[in-house]
């Protein structure tokens, strides 16, 4: 039997939400120098944000990303101006203290205000296919995580090739690498930010759509999401995309193998050694400039 | 051009610039001198917007520049090499030169710009594809001055541009200012080669402990007793 490689190809595509989910917190905390702790908060909205859009215009959840990412990207620009812009006035220091600050407040309320608005259930969308697998030798693959990760891909290529083509994708760049630099090209570093956030809050609410897809959605799950797109961006480093990408794979991979070799209860164990190990081996993560 | 009036700066407690004036006019290449810690940077910095001042004035054109945010000040026409170039390590020569054109007062004159970049460092043209993080201390001066001439500056300021590189390389640099400026750019310098930076200025001031000890055209500093005690060295005095 190929239990092993069945559970190994599962972590992959669980791997691949992590990745997406890492890459929006990556690229908040490399060009802004803020740590969005909520950042897993803003996965389960745009997870809610995923059943409605099914349940009321009837979308395809794959479909519905077309609504969920746009509105998400108007959720990023308001809680920018509303929490992040006065944060960004800090010398570095003091933003990351004063993110951590705002960014678990921010999810202790969005996690009150979900349970208010949708109750503490766990939710999931039934697609019409949700049971279809594809059958290559003794692997069956579900389709729907196949899609899932088919997507995460395409987001996270897309995301890459904005960053390296786009006037103001070069602009966050340069802003991540040096504001003060970037200040002196003429590049409004405030507008870099607010692109940044909005872009990655655009990324969570994607993550959103396909673990509900996928899994499920309750308003508890942000912290989850946070610490694995945590243990990512410390595995893969900052400053690529495709690397913080890969990083979700090898972590869900990773997870999937000592869940396999020592037992379900390892699954999550192996994800913070990972995170210490990599800390104290290579503070600047895999890919990390 | 850029006139600074009784400007006042200061990073906490601690007050860098005490009441500073200093005029830089069209077409001018003017020289700032002055042992480490005098406030040289601080100056330059509030120029540019880095930094807020807490009294006094910069205008530039006529135009209060302390209102305005660093990026807007670029799109004024006022650019500033900083000390240590700050480049953008992870990207390539091109990318960094075609940052420098971002502001909306650049971006018309992008292509016309980095032929005038490559024109004066034909080293660049070739490395152009490479990352900055390649090239030796001098290469990396050159990206730093081309990048900010590629925000087509009235007001170009440097800040130690020869710090750490070879002598060689520092009089390709010199060299390009004295062409950046007689393409009409006015040249504000901060420099420790004080020999370097008065041949090539018009004019230069002395800044110490925050304040201006000295002024004058640069021949007449070159001969000023104090200038060679301090900043010459004892063989210059003797001579």
């Amino acid at each position: 039997m190929n239990v092993l490689e069945q559970q190994l190809l599962l972590g992959l595509f669980i791997g691949g939400l992590y990745g997406l989910a890492a890459a929006g917190l990556s690229l908040v905390f490399g060009v802004m120098k803020v740590l969005d702790v909520a950042h897993g908060e803003l996965i389960m909205l745009g997870g809610y944000m995923t059943v409605f859009v099914v349940a009321f215009v009837g979308l395809d959840p794959f479909v519905a990303l077309l609504l969920v990412i746009p509105l998400s990207l108007l959720l990023g620009v308001a809680l920018y101006w509303g929490l992040f812009s006065f944060v960004v006035r800090a010398d570095e220091e003091t933003r990351v203290k004063n993110s951590l600050l705002i960014g678990f407040g921010l999810a202790l309320a969005l996690h009150a205000l979900a349970v208010q608005l949708w109750t503490a259930d766990e939710r999931s969308i039934v697609t019409p296919y949700a049971g279809a697998v594809i059958t290559v030798g003794e692997l069956s693959i579900p389709l729907v995580r196949l899609a899932s990760l088919a997507v995460a891909f395409a987001l996270i290529g897309g995301l890459h090739l904005l960053l390296a083509r786009w006037r103001w994708g070069k602009a966050i760049r340069a802003t991540a690498e040096d504001w003060q630099a970037a200040l002196l090209t003429g590049i409004d570093v405030r507008r870099a930010y607010l692109l940044a956030f909005a872009i990655g809050t655009g990324l969570a609410g994607a993550a959103g759509t396909l673990v509900t897809v996928g899994y499920s959605v309750s308003p508890s799950i942000g912290l989850e999401w946070t610490l694995k797109a945590l243990i990512v961006v410390v595995l893969a480093g900052l400053g690529s995309m495709i690397g913080t990408f890969v990083g979700g794979l090898l972590l869900g991979v990773a997870e999937a193998a000592s869940a396999a070799t020592f037992g379900g209860p390892y699954r999550e164990v192996v994800g913070l050694v990972i995170f210490v190990v990599v800390l104290v081996v290579r503070p600047r993560g895999l890919f990390g400039r | 051009m850029l006139e600074i009036r009784d400007l006042q700066a200061a990073y906490g407690d601690i007050r860098v610039l005490d009441g500073v004036t200093l005029t830089v006019g069209p077409g001018e290449i003017v020289a700032l001198l002055g042992p480490n810690g005098a406030g040289k940077s601080t100056l330059l910095n509030s120029i540019a917007g880095l930094l807020r001042p807490r009294a006094g004035a910069v205008s530039f054109e006529g135009e209060d520049l302390g209102r305005l945010h660093a990026h807007r000040i670029v799109d004024r026409g006022v650019a500033l090499v900083p000390e240590g170039r700050r480049l953008f390590g992870g990207m390539t020569v091109a990318e960094n030169l075609e940052l420098g054109a971002f502001a909306s007062r650049a971006r018309a004159t992008k292509a016309a710009g980095l032929e005038r970049v490559f024109a004066l460092f034909p080293d660049l043209r070739e490395r152009r594809r490479q990352l900055v993080r390649a090239l030796s201390g001098g290469q990396q001066q050159m990206v730093a001055v081309g990048r900010a001439l590629m925000t087509n500056p009235k007001l170009l300021m440097l800040d130690e541009p020869s710090l750490g590189i070879a002598p060689r390389l520092v009089r390709a640099i010199m060299d390009a200012l004295a062409e950046i400026n007689r393409g009409g750019v006015a040249v504000f310098l901060v420099e420790q080669n004080v020999q370097a930076a008065l041949g090539l200025a018009h004019r230069a001031y002395v800044l110490e402990s925050g304040r201006i000890a000295l002024q004058g055209p640069a021949a007449e500093l070159l001969r000023d007793p104090h200038v060679r005690r301090a900043y010459l060295g004892p063989l210059a005095v003797r001579e």
